[in-house]
């Protein structure tokens, strides 16, 4: 009864929690997964690499400073100055840009600080928004954008995807007539990179900004193995002197 | 805290060693060893505790982390509209080891009611909330409540935009009061607004007041424990039975027995807890939700307001309650009254005896159906009102209502098993 009882407890509280987390990550489960490894140093290095060369223009990441970067992703600050910073910053400055303050006059909003954007929203999130551009007529860019619509950023990355366009299918409504509901893109126009190359390049952007959303991600996960190792040492110590000090109870 | 029938009365005082040298000029001037009588080595506690016993010193073990990882939050913290979004990313990447300070920190506010609500259910399992056990309960409700203020506020604090709109929204439903409703809310503001009147107020009241007013309450929580003693799985009083010495024959010392017990519940406590804080800490956006990774905006309200998952249970029942005769205060009054229910639990509970291993099938069930109903609630809370989840927190706040308001009937017309003498077992 009595180990009934807690079973009982354990499975509903258990299942609360799981539903929760569910609940919590409800609307990512549609996207498709990146697969940003935060512990693979290249993919960050290329991933910091096309940040700074083809998005540092337009968004900073102001919590982030170079050297702390450099010496996360092991960079050489020789290689630090010549190939990822390009303007008069220190080593020990934040990722600025030169954007100016009346960038919403250009594009109706400023470009974002993505320094929590991998937090705010998923690493998952970040890379389906990089490949989900699609030829839009009626946005002032003329192009729109699958999981963000209606967004404010131009197609900036079209030159090394190519154009996709959309694709629509129809979904009749209750009452029989046509439903063109867009279910998603497809190439249209051929970029300077083939497609898997293109993934790569938004898989390494992604893994860089969930590095940039929190640098200590990969440390804390490899201390917390053994921090759990020595938890589990301990736990036997403790129950084995407990049992020494029960041995008396009756 | 001396007593003459409370199961501290396991060594008096004047047969303690006589000491010398510095713990004998100290005990001469303060009863150090007198208190550690009375209170740990001499203070008898039933031998038959189960794992659920384990959640009262885990919710003290967790309150003191709270308390310590709050102070050196406190020192690189700062409140205000402009800076305090800054300083906790500040702390996440600057601050040596900030970053497992403020984990410990923001999982330790789940970890807290996770441990108080299996505390809490405990409590109703095994009837430790019955007479002479009433005003410990009364006490330990009092801390729930000072606990949610508490988190509350803490949540505030970061000024993420889900702080910020979570502020909004519960700080608003005061405003739902009749008269002195909108008077209220500007007074709990400070300002027309959620602003940096209201974060440094709230900032004042979670790291002073509220951690003071626990502290001292779970002071008086452990101080009446002491004076009734605690109650066993059996539900039965140890105290008929005492041996030659006077000792209870069911009981033993807190200490060492219960404090090298407690501490393998400190060490599988610690397992998860770290599991979670090194590979997990915003569990899934549970913990730490995802749009408060973004600053306050009051000009963007995230898609969906959701507060953290511990007080979802209760804001499901809030808005369960449709307004009515022009006013939504009735869904506050509902959840208001949610939680003063709890207090009167000790007087609505008729049942001759304590613990659900002697009860009848109709608390069994009831208890079962309430654990199940609360569990959808914070379910609902989290989830946006439309489908399904409306009518389901409907009849699940109608459920968690009935639990308490029916229990003097099914209790009392629920069957019984005899009840042991003694206490059965040990774990």
């Amino acid at each position: 009864m009595r180990k009934r009882l807690i079973l009982i407890a354990v499975t509903l509280f258990g299942t609360g929690l799981s539903v929760g987390v569910a609940s919590a990550q409800e609307g990512e489960g549609s996207l498709p997964h990146a697969g940003a490894d935060i512990k693979n140093i290249e993919s960050l290095q290329r991933g910091a690499r096309n940040f700074m060369n083809y998005c540092s223009g337009c968004h900073s990441l102001k919590y982030v400073r170079y050297n702390r970067m450099a010496t996360d992703l092991e960079i050489p600050e020789s290689e630090l100055k010549a190939n990822l910073m390009f303007s008069s910053e220190k080593p020990y400055d934040t990722v600025n840009t030169a954007m100016p303050a009346d960038a919403e006059a250009w594009f109706g909003k400023q470009p974002p600080d993505l320094s929590l954007m991998a937090r705010a929203r998923s690493v998952d999130y970040i890379y389906a928004f990089l490949k989900g551009f699609y030829v839009d007529k009626a946005r002032p860019w003329g192009t729109n954008n699958l999981v963000l619509p209606g967004t404010a950023m131009p197609a900036v990355l079209s030159s090394l995807q190519g154009l996709q366009k959309p694709v629509f299918k129809n979904e009749p409504d209750e009452h029989g007539s046509a439903n063109m509901v867009l279910v998603g893109a497809e190439p249209m126009t051929a970029g300077a990179m083939k497609p898997e190359e293109y993934d790569q390049f938004a898989r390494d952007v992604a893994n860089f900004l969930d590095y940039a959303g929190e640098p200590i991600k990969a440390k804390r996960q490899s201390m917390g193995v053994f921090v759990i190792l020595f938890l589990l040492v301990f736990f036997a110590f403790a129950y084995m002197l407990k049992k020494e000090y029960w041995k008396d109870v009756h | 805290m001396a007593s003459n029938n409370g199961p501290a009365a396991g060594a008096p005082a004047g047969s303690l060693p006589k000491r010398t040298g510095f713990m004998g000029w100290l005990n001469k001037r303060m009863p150090v060893d007198e208190f550690v009588a009375e209170q740990l080595t001499g203070y008898y506690a039933p031998k038959n505790f189960n794992i659920w016993y384990f959640f009262g010193s885990l919710a003290l073990v967790v309150l003191v982390m709270q308390l310590l990882t709050g102070i050196f939050l406190t020192m690189f913290y700062k409140p205000g509209e402009l800076t305090s979004f800054d300083s906790v990313e500040y702390i996440m990447r600057e601050v040596d080891s900030g970053w497992l300070i403020r984990y410990l920190h923001s999982t330790g506010a789940s970890a807290f009611f996770i441990v108080v609500y299996l505390h809490m259910f405990r409590a109703l399992l095994y009837g430790s909330h019955r007479k002479p056990r009433e005003l410990l309960w009364i006490f330990g409700c009092l801390i729930f409540l000072l606990l949610m203020a508490e988190a509350f506020m803490g949540y505030v604090l970061p000024w993420g935009n889900m702080s910020f709109w979570g502020a909004q929204v519960i700080v608003s439903l005061f405003g739902s009061l009749p008269v002195i409703g909108s008077g209220l809310v500007e007074w709990i503001r400070g300002d027309y607004v959620i602003a940096d009147a209201t974060l440094n107020r709230f900032f004042a009241l979670h790291v002073a007041a509220l951690p003071l007013a626990l502290v001292f309450l779970v002071i008086a929580h452990l101080m009446a424990l002491h004076e009734v003693g605690s109650n066993n799985p059996d539900g039965i009083d140890i105290k008929k039975h005492k041996d030659a010495k006077g000792h209870y024959l069911d009981g033993i010392p807190f200490h060492p027995y219960y404090t090298v017990k407690d501490l393998v519940g400190v060490a599988g406590f610690l397992l998860i807890f770290c599991g979670v804080i090194f590979f997990a800490p915003t569990f899934g956006g549970l913990f730490l939700e995802g749009p408060n990774f973004e600053p306050a905006n009051p000009l963007q309200t995230p898609p969906h307001i959701a507060p953290v998952w511990y007080f979802t249970p209760f804001y499901a029942m809030l808005r369960a309650v449709p307004s009515f005769a022009g006013t939504q205060v009735w869904g506050v009054l509902v959840m208001g009254a949610s939680i003063v229910v709890l207090f009167f639990v000790p007087w609505l509970d008729r049942s001759p005896v304590l613990s659900i291993r002697y009860r009848g099938p109709l608390y069994k069930i009831a208890l079962g159906i309430f654990s199940v109903a609360f569990i959808i609630l914070g379910v609902c809370g989290l989830k946006p009102p439309s489908g399904i989840y409306p009518q389901l927190a409907k009849i699940c706040t109608a459920l968690y209502f009935a639990f308490f308001l029916l229990m003097p009937w099914y209790t009392k017309i629920d069957s019984v098993k005899p009840v042991p003498e003694r206490v059965t077992g040990h774990a």
